[in-house]
């Protein structure tokens, strides 16, 4: 394999990168170029933050008690509906 | 988290397989909570998710007999919930876009490195990048992608799947995950670097 990864390779494989599931020597090329290409480093750092910002999505927690209700009807399991719900 | 984390040791498959009231009623309960949100995910609008939740556990209830175990019930039902998604999606806009064309290419053209927006915003302060007008845009975002590479993003970065299971819950090879997860992945870095790359320009004029 070449040693020397373009800009264009290494966008192809930059969703693998950061997530870790490239072969050492792969990765190896990778942090060379980004070592001497700026714009790279910069795609690569807006990748990994997008990614970030959306893990950090806050999860929200549980139905509202009106959806459970109406979720319960629609299925016809009402007579559950009072059961504290685990 | 991963669809495998719930607790299903605590169900009856047998006994949902027959039916038992009780039993639904708790499988309900156990796995509304995801179901609504990874609807919402797909959906962005609370109608539009509670519809698929109905429609999600009404099949569910009556496809169970049948239920041969080969997935894990939490996989099923997060596959009946993305279908049920998808054909909502696809009932409200007949038009959009769910096969992009030559997506099982090789990435080459999609990843083209021409066009990218190269704003370095990663410095913005963390009040700006999780504002709630920032959240409302990255949520937009998502409904920008077309629906397959939506799932996807949304079963691996969102739920946290691995790319074997967000595969097996889709029907596609590892190597189709992974390629329409670049994909997604780097649409939405060019829509947050458009978006954030104006806060960055106005952060720096203070």
């Amino acid at each position: 394999m070449n040693d020397h990864l373009d800009c264009q390779q290494l966008l192809s494989s930059i969703s693998d990168f950061v997530d870790g599931e490239l072969s050492p020597d792969l990765c190896r090329q990778i942090e060379q170029h980004l070592t001497e290409c700026e714009n790279c480093r910069i795609v690569i750092n807006t990748l990994r933050k997008t990614i970030d910002l959306y893990h950090h999505q806050p999860e929200s927690e549980h139905l509202s008690q009106e959806i459970r209700q109406r979720l319960f009807l629609r299925l016809h399991l009402e007579e559950f509906l009072n059961r504290s719900s685990e | 988290m991963t669809v495998e984390s719930i607790p299903e040791i605590s169900l009856s498959v047998e006994a949902l397989r027959k039916g038992d009231r009780h039993e639904l009623a708790r499988m309900v309960d156990l796995y509304s909570d995801k179901v609504y949100r990874l609807a919402l995910k797909f959906t962005n609008n609370p109608q539009d998710a509670e519809d698929v939740l109905q429609e999600t556990f009404l099949k569910a209830m009556r496809a169970l007999p049948e239920f041969e175990g080969r997935s894990s019930l939490s996989t099923w039902l997060y596959r009946i919930a993305v279908n049920e998604a998808l054909m909502l999606l696809r009932k409200q806009k007949p038009d959009m876009a769910l096969e992009t064309p030559g997506e099982e290419d090789d990435s080459e053209e999609s990843a083209s490195s021409n066009g990218l927006i190269l704003a370095d915003w990663c410095c913005l302060p963390e009040d700006e990048l999780l504002s709630e007008e920032s959240r409302r845009f990255l949520d937009e975002a998502i409904q920008r992608l077309p629906a397959t590479l939506r799932s996807v993003f949304i079963l691996r970065d969102l739920e946290g799947l691995s790319i074997r299971e967000t595969a097996e819950l889709l029907g596609l090879t590892e190597t189709n995950v992974k390629t329409r997860l670049l994909r997604a992945r780097l649409f939405l870095r060019q829509q947050l670097s458009r978006y954030f790359g104006e806060r960055l320009k106005q952060w720096e004029q203070k």
